[in-house]
């Protein structure tokens, strides 16, 4: 365990709070300035971040950074964060998306200082609830991070933004509240909220029968006691990837967002959920999640399917992006699912369960990457354009903006999954993994691959291809500015298509740790 | 010396009525100075306390031939419901800087209020609680009465007949448990000591509980709440929600609880599943709760969500009690501090901020007037007030429910689900006004030229301020209010309840 | 029979005495010598001399406490008789003081004579335990009160209101002597001692029934307590202030004194009891059916009014209702308890008389509606009014709720099981409760409401401010530190053995 000088993780959490309290002092004289702070101070998180990870150790892969206080006592809360690999690719990736948000908001006019500081208090909040490791602590940020979120749809949003605001709100809300009784059911039972402690009581199969023992619920058999308990926290986690069907918030949310909220949303918001599965559900619960195996599997299967086929069916560039997000998360969750279908220590498939782990944390990273960089595209679009994106409004913008039809198209390929850029390695992976722990899921996965590469297709061959749109004859193609700000983006999707390892060096020991630790 | 609290405000309010007429500025002044000094006594002695435990403040005797005494003390629970008083007292005074009419009557009024409630909440003598808790009816009926909005009278009078038929059925249960004791004493512990027949404790818990649970807004008794709220002038809503209903809750633990534990236990039969008037008290809590939350949901009158509102986070505290279990119970004590401050701060908002400048409440024409842009400060203590009222995490709120949910859970797994759903409910009620009044999307051609609104004065920001500031403060530190609440449940007079079911 | 020793007869009556004679004397001087003065003045000084009279009759009881037990209870001194003669001559000075601004008559002397001669009434019929002397110095009182009652002659509702008062009077006066024949019949003496020692006896007579009956008729005629209640309203509404504020509060006080020695003493063999879940018959349950009616038709029927001395001759009759379970009771404590009881209770229907008369004078009667705003207009007055009328609600720290809290804790602790008079307990908070309402209404007229806009500004006179002040510095006084009458009473109680 690294012992790092400085409470580094706080100080990262902390810096964009300063942010927003500054841009607000700034006030709304000189837009330009508030802008270009509020980078700043996004950037410096980035740097930090960096910073973490040149000195994070990959190859314990357990948790380092480590800051632990005791909070309220009698609630077993504590202050404690730190983070293992898992952690520092969320970071990694939360610094990354928000500079990008930021970059594609630059046209936001209206309450400038109030909508940045409000992306920062965002990023605070994923900051938070990446790095925390105790529920109370955790939770606070967890929840906390639903109020930006909401302002920024809700001021800033386009038609119907009333109603996608709360909608989001709404539905987010009711698992958390999911979530936070069922950790009060835990919490009664072993008297702690942290989850390595949860996750360790689970392992040594203490935990339900403490829950079970300490629930006095009339009429219902403790197995049920254990379902339910499970089913709150999952709820809460499910809502927020989402999976099929709580997802009916995010397409509004998504599309009613201004552009550069919803990459928040999808690149960095839409993790907190994965994130969970990974480091809570999984942990304390994987042994009701065997018990409903099935269906769950189902519903990441539906996820996966149903998003892509409905992506297929939308106009608007920002739904179907929106849906080829549920899509992509889909397959995350098929990961986590199908590592523990088999508990125990059987060798012959503990490779697949590390590709199929490592192939979330990858997906998770590159469907961050991509798609906030497919978003900014649609920015761009946006402003060229008076906000018109419809796949219709569209036609042969490759004949007036070859640079933006190529970048696009690159972010585009990735989302597909070609090989040579970032989407492939994570896909890869999971369907390497997953196909001999789940065989049936996975090939009906592959439906699901199919018709994303029908509908990225459709995009490419709608807006780019065919006869130009008499409209746009005098489209401008991407100023310097706007190439040299995307370049790190493009350049990252090739660095990770060609050289993994470079993210897989940071996750694969957590990855087998996690594996090897509850002994799938 | 927390005793001077009492005084400092009973002399306050003399004062204010030897003031010469047309002095407004002097009335204010006076009034705040005189919450400042309550303030300061009480926050003394809360900092000076640090464990929690009953300290005896004056015991003289008052009537011997009775044996009542005029016995002050304090523990953890009563110090931290004095903090409580004291920062609403403050508030509320900073809130009503805009009262022209009848300046000194007004605060005196409100001063023999909070003076009054401070002997509620320090009285160990049960006779002394009662005097203190039937006082506080008479100024509270008159502030809605004369300065208040919307059927002020029959609020008022509303208001003024529940509470009174509220400590009608505390009074026979008095009467009735000290001639049962012996006649020899009031005090609360030599009474809670009184081993009382079972079948007493079955018949006189309901009806003292009852009684001042009528004070704390148990459904279906609730129905005062809103319309006195809504009548009231915005100081007495703060005070009304804020601390008035607190002391039902605060009776119901401290007398009712203390003195009948018996009355908790279990029936020998069942009605409608409900086996105890525990279950039944927890079943209207949590109806409360629920019921509290949609009436607000629809409601178009700005201050009657708030009003509803209180109804259902009172039911929480009442939930709480019904836990009893420690961490429920000291749940539902933060809940009382949390839910003080944050109803006192809505309140603010609604009838001071808003009401006082628009001169309406209803939601469908607060919209068009673009308030978050007119008086963005408003609009921001809203949204935080609502935050910390819905019990996201970082505010009071959310300790104080986690708390209750935790006894729940313990106690009654079935209800806890219901009371999630009602802070669902909670959110979209919240979210929903805060929609309508501040970010409305309807403009209704150009902004109509009605008369300007004043900017957030002086007095309201630090006023909010305040109210915000505390709220967050014990969201991220309970400890504060935890290190004394626990210990003081540990108390010899808590031992009924202990022996019955706790944990 | 000892023989009559007359000295020690006129010692023991010589504060009656005191005060028969000031009236004489106060007669004569405002007949010789004021007769052509203003009315103001002549009241002034009738009053200034009768109460020094008075005065001086509660010194002589002070300096001199007599002790002593004549035939038989026929006159007794005792530091509880002291005590309520005492009150009772209080209750007088006030009401004196209180008429020094009335208007209302040219016959000061006899106003104030008649007041003195009721007063000489009432002080003997609290010093005797003999049903002779006791129906004989009661028909002195009620006598008296008629012709008070009547004494506005220029208002056609003075008299009526006399003339009611008379006619149900003479007609319980009646039924009073009825049953005091019958219980001279039945135990062969008048002295109610004795009385009780020859009813005892386990089945109860039909004569002693209707005995019973017939003297808690009499008896709650004076007390204004339903169903003999109907007298109340328009006395109250009618008669001039001055009397009908000594009708209800000096008079209340001796005639709830001589019912509970009547009824405690003389019955003491037949109480019965009313618990639920057994009623034995005795005058017990005559009382408590007494006590339910008048708490019940008291606090319901005040709810409609709109005069407020109607209002406050139904909720008289509800504090009748409370103090008969003083008097059901019949313990030591009870009777003091009762004793307090009906001491503030007096104090503070004095004060809201006195106030009522000012506001009266000015704005020609006593409806509610005239109340609007007053408590701009005369602030001392309006302060004091609301003290009176919270005190007879029942709010602490006033002295009203003491009274309460203590009365309920006696009638409870009179039965070995505290369970089994709580039902009239019970109805008596839950009346209580609704008194409320009632009260509160005339608050928010002198609070809330803004006057009329035509309605002269009222002129506070400055003897009735500082009288009130005092009576309402006494009601807050004896609420917050009731020990200071209680300790007396307690003492009192004790030391006459009752």
């Amino acid at each position: 365990m690294t012992s790092f000088p400085i409470p580094v993780l706080s100080i990262l959490t902390a810096l964009p709070v300063v942010g927003a309290i500054a841009l607000l002092a700034l006030g709304n004289r000189n837009k330009n300035l508030v802008r270009w702070t509020a980078l700043a101070f996004s950037l410096a998180a980035l740097v930090l971040t960096l910073i973490l990870w040149s000195h994070f150790d990959t190859i314990s892969g357990a948790l380092q950074f480590q800051e632990r206080n005791t909070w309220v006592a009698p609630l077993g809360a504590e202050y404690h964060v730190a983070i293992d690999g898992l952690g520092l690719l969320m970071l990694l990736l939360s610094s990354i998306v928000v500079p990008i948000g930021i970059f594609a908001s630059w046209q936001i006019q209206d309450r400038v200082p109030l909508y940045f500081s409000l992306v920062l208090l965002l990023q605070a909040c994923l900051f938070g609830t990446f790095t925390a490791l105790n529920f109370f602590h955790w939770f606070i940020f967890w929840e906390l991070s639903l109020i930006p979120a909401f302002f920024l749809i809700r001021l800033w949003g386009g038609a119907n933004r009333t109603k996608a605001a709360t909608q989001f709100l709404v539905y987010t809300m009711v698992g958390s509240i999911g979530l936070l009784l069922s950790f009060l059911a835990l919490f009664l039972a072993t008297r702690t909220f942290d989850f390595a402690d949860l996750a360790t009581l689970a392992q040594h199969g203490q935990l339900m029968p403490a829950v079970i023992d300490k629930l006095a619920w009339r009429h219902v058999t403790p197995d049920h006691v254990a379902i339910i308990v499970f089913t709150g926290a999952f709820l809460g986690f499910a809502v927020k990837v989402p999976l099929f069907p709580f997802h009916t918030w995010l397409p509004s949310a998504y599309s009613e967002a201004p552009t550069g909220t919803t990459i928040l949303l999808t690149g960095a918001m839409s993790k907190m959920g994965v994130y969970g599965f990974l480091r809570i559900l999984l942990p304390i619960f994987w042994p009701q999640m065997q018990v409903v195996l099935t269906p769950l599997l189902w519903l990441a299967v539906a996820t996966i399917i149903f998003s892509a086929y409905a992506a297929l069916a939308q106009r608007d560039l920002k739904r179907i992006f929106a849906y080829s997000s549920i899509n992509h998360l889909g397959y995350c969750l098929l990961a986590i699912f199908a590592v523990i279908k088999f508990t125990g220590g059987d060798a012959a498939l503990t490779g697949e369960k590390y590709a199929a782990m490592n192939g979330a944390f990858l997906q998770m990273f590159n469907h961050g990457l991509t798609a906030a960089t497919l978003f900014w595209f649609v920015a761009i679009l946006e402003k060229r354009t008076g906000g018109l994106r419809s796949l219709d409004d569209f036609g042969g913008l490759r004949k007036v903006a070859p640079v933006f039809t190529g970048l696009m198209g690159i972010a585009l390929f990735s989302s597909l999954g070609l090989p040579g850029l970032n989407g492939f390695i994570g896909e890869f992976l999971i369907f390497k993994g997953s196909f001999p722990l789940v065989p049936w899921a996975t090939s009906l996965a592959v439906l699901g691959l199919l018709t994303t590469a029908v509908f990225t297709l459709g995009i490419l061959q709608r807006v780019f291809y065919g006869p130009l749109n008499s409209q746009w004859i005098s489209f401008p193609d991407l100023t310097t500015r706007e190439r040299l700000a995307l370049a790190p983006a493009i350049g990252l999707m090739f660095a990770l298509g060609l050289y993994p390892q470079l993210v897989l060096a940071v996750v694969n020991n957590t990855a087998i740790q996690m594996v090897e630790h509850f002994k799938f | 010396m927390l005793a001077w609290t009492i005084y400092i405000s009973f002399l306050g309010a003399a004062a204010m009525l030897l003031l010469p007429k047309g002095s407004v500025l002097s009335a204010r002044i006076l009034a705040l100075l005189t919450a400042v000094a309550g303030f300061a006594l009480a926050l003394t002695s809360f900092l000076e306390h640090r464990t929690g435990e009953m300290q005896t403040i004056t015991r003289v005797s008052w009537i011997p031939s009775l044996g009542i005494k005029y016995y002050l003390a304090a523990d953890g629970i009563s110090l931290t419901l004095i903090l409580l008083t004291g920062i609403i007292a403050i508030t509320g005074i900073l809130f009503s800087w805009n009262i022209e009419e009848r300046t000194s009557e007004f605060f005196a009024f409100y001063l023999l209020l909070i003076g009054a409630v401070y002997g509620v909440f320090l009285s160990y003598d049960l006779f002394l609680l009662f005097v203190f808790y039937e006082i506080v009816i008479i100024p509270k009926y008159f502030l809605i009465a004369i300065w208040g909005s919307t059927r002020r009278e029959y609020g008022a009078m509303k208001l003024a007949i529940y509470s009174f038929v509220g400590s009608a059925m505390v009074l026979i249960g008095l009467v009735a448990t000290y001639v049962a004791a012996g006649s020899k004493t009031t005090s609360l512990s030599a009474l809670a000591s009184f081993p009382y027949s079972h079948h007493f404790q079955m018949v006189a818990f309901p009806l003292v509980f009852i009684g001042f649970a009528i004070l704390a807004g148990m459904w279906p008794l609730h129905t005062w709440a809103p319309t006195g709220h809504v009548a009231a002038p915005t100081a007495a809503s703060m005070l009304l929600a804020g601390v008035v209903m607190k002391l039902g809750a605060y009776g119901c633990l401290r007398v009712a609880m203390t003195l009948f534990p018996l009355g908790l236990g279990p029936w020998s039969f069942h009605v409608l599943g409900l086996g105890s008037w525990r279950d039944v008290f927890a079943m209207l809590a949590v109806i409360g709760i629920v019921y509290g939350a949609l009436v607000a949901l629809v409601q178009k009158d700005f201050k009657f969500v708030i009003g509803y509102s209180s109804v259902s986070h009172m039911g929480f505290i009442l939930l709480g009690l019904m836990t009893l279990n420690q961490i429920g119970i000291s749940g539902a004590i933060m809940q009382m501090f949390s839910h003080g401050i944050l109803a006192g701060l809505l309140f603010a908002v609604v009838g001071r901020m808003v009401y006082a400048r628009t001169h309406t409440r209803e939601l469908a024409l607060l919209g068009p007037m673009n308030l978050n842009k007119v008086i963005p400060f408003a609009a921001v203590t809203f949204i935080l007030a609502g935050m910390a009222s819905m019990g996201l995490p970082g505010f009071s709120g959310f300790v104080a429910e986690l708390m209750i949910l935790l006894g729940v859970w313990h106690a009654y797994p079935l209800l806890a689900i219901f009371v999630g759903l009602g802070i669902v409910i909670g959110v979209v009620y919240i979210w929903r006004a805060m929609q309508k009044a501040f970010f409305s999307d309807v403009h209704t051609g150009p902004p109509k030229p009605h008369e300007p609104i004043p900017p957030i004065s002086l007095p309201e920001r630090l006023g909010a301020i305040i109210l915000i500031g505390t709220s967050v403060l014990v969201g991220i530190y309970p400890q504060m209010l935890l290190n004394i609440i626990m210990p003081a449940l540990n108390s010899p007079l808590f031992e009924g309840l202990r022996k019955g079911s706790w944990q | 029979m000892t023989p009559i020793n007359y000295s020690e007869l006129l010692q023991l009556a010589l504060p009656q005495v005191i005060v028969v004679v000031t009236a004489l004397v106060v007669m004569a001087i405002d007949l010789i010598a004021l007769r052509k003065r203003a009315i103001r003045i002549r009241f002034t000084v009738a009053s200034a001399l009768a109460s020094l009279g008075c005065a001086a009759a509660i010194l002589q009881i002070l300096v001199h406490p007599a002790q002593a037990n004549i035939f038989d209870g026929m006159l007794i001194a005792n530091p509880l008789t002291h005590f309520v003669q005492i009150a009772l001559l209080v209750l007088t000075i006030f009401t004196l003081l209180i008429s020094v601004d009335s208007r209302f008559t040219e016959h000061v002397g006899e106003f104030v004579l008649l007041i003195l001669i009721a007063t000489a009434g009432m002080m003997f019929l609290v010093g005797s335990q003999d049903l002779l002397v006791i129906f004989i110095s009661l028909e002195l009182l009620s006598l008296s009160l008629y012709i008070l009652a009547a004494f506005n002659k220029r208002s056609g509702q003075s008299w009526e209101a006399a003339l009611k008062y008379f006619l149900f009077g003479g007609m319980s006066a009646a039924f009073l002597l009825f049953g005091f024949s019958l219980l001279y019949g039945l135990s062969n003496s008048t002295s109610l001692t004795r009385i009780a020692g020859a009813l005892h006896g386990p089945s109860l007579n039909p004569l002693l029934v209707i005995a019973i009956v017939t003297t808690a008729l009499g008896l709650g005629f004076k007390i204004a307590a339903a169903p003999f209640h109907f007298w109340a309203p328009d006395v109250y509404q009618g008669a001039p202030a001055p009397s009908a504020a000594f009708i209800a509060s000096g008079s209340k006080v001796a005639s709830f004194f001589v019912f509970f020695q009547v009824m405690a003493l003389g019955f003491a063999g037949v109480n019965g009891t009313v618990t639920l879940s057994h009623l034995v018959r005795g005058w017990v349950p005559v009382l408590a059916l007494m006590a339910t009616l008048s708490m019940l038709l008291g606090n319901l029927v005040a709810i409609r009014q709109t005069s407020l001395r109607r209002l406050l001759a139904y909720s008289a009759i509800a504090h009748a209702g409370y103090m008969l379970l003083g008097i059901l009771a019949h313990t030591q404590q009870s009777l003091a308890a009762l004793l307090y009881y009906v001491v503030t209770y007096a104090f503070a229907t004095l004060g809201a008389f006195a106030v009522i008369a000012v506001v009266e004078e000015q704005r020609g009667d006593d409806r509610l509606s005239h109340f609007d705003g007053l408590g701009k207009q005369a602030p001392i007055l309006s302060f004091s009014l609301a003290i009176f009328i919270l005190s007879l609600a029942g709010i602490p720290p006033l002295a009203g709720f003491f009274g309460k809290f203590y009365l309920f804790v006696t009638v409870l602790a009179a039965t070995p099981n505290p369970v089994d008079l709580l039902w009239l307990v019970v109805l008596a908070i839950a009346m209580s409760a609704v008194s409320l309402y009632y009260y509160l209404r005339v608050l928010k007229r002198v609070y809330v409401t803004p006057p009329a806009i035509d309605c002269n500004a009222i002129h506070s006179p400055a003897v009735t401010q500082i009288l009130v002040l005092a009576l309402a510095a006494a009601v807050i006084l004896l609420g917050c530190a009731p020990n200071l009458l209680l300790k007396w009473i307690d003492s009192a109680v004790q030391a006459s053995g009752l």
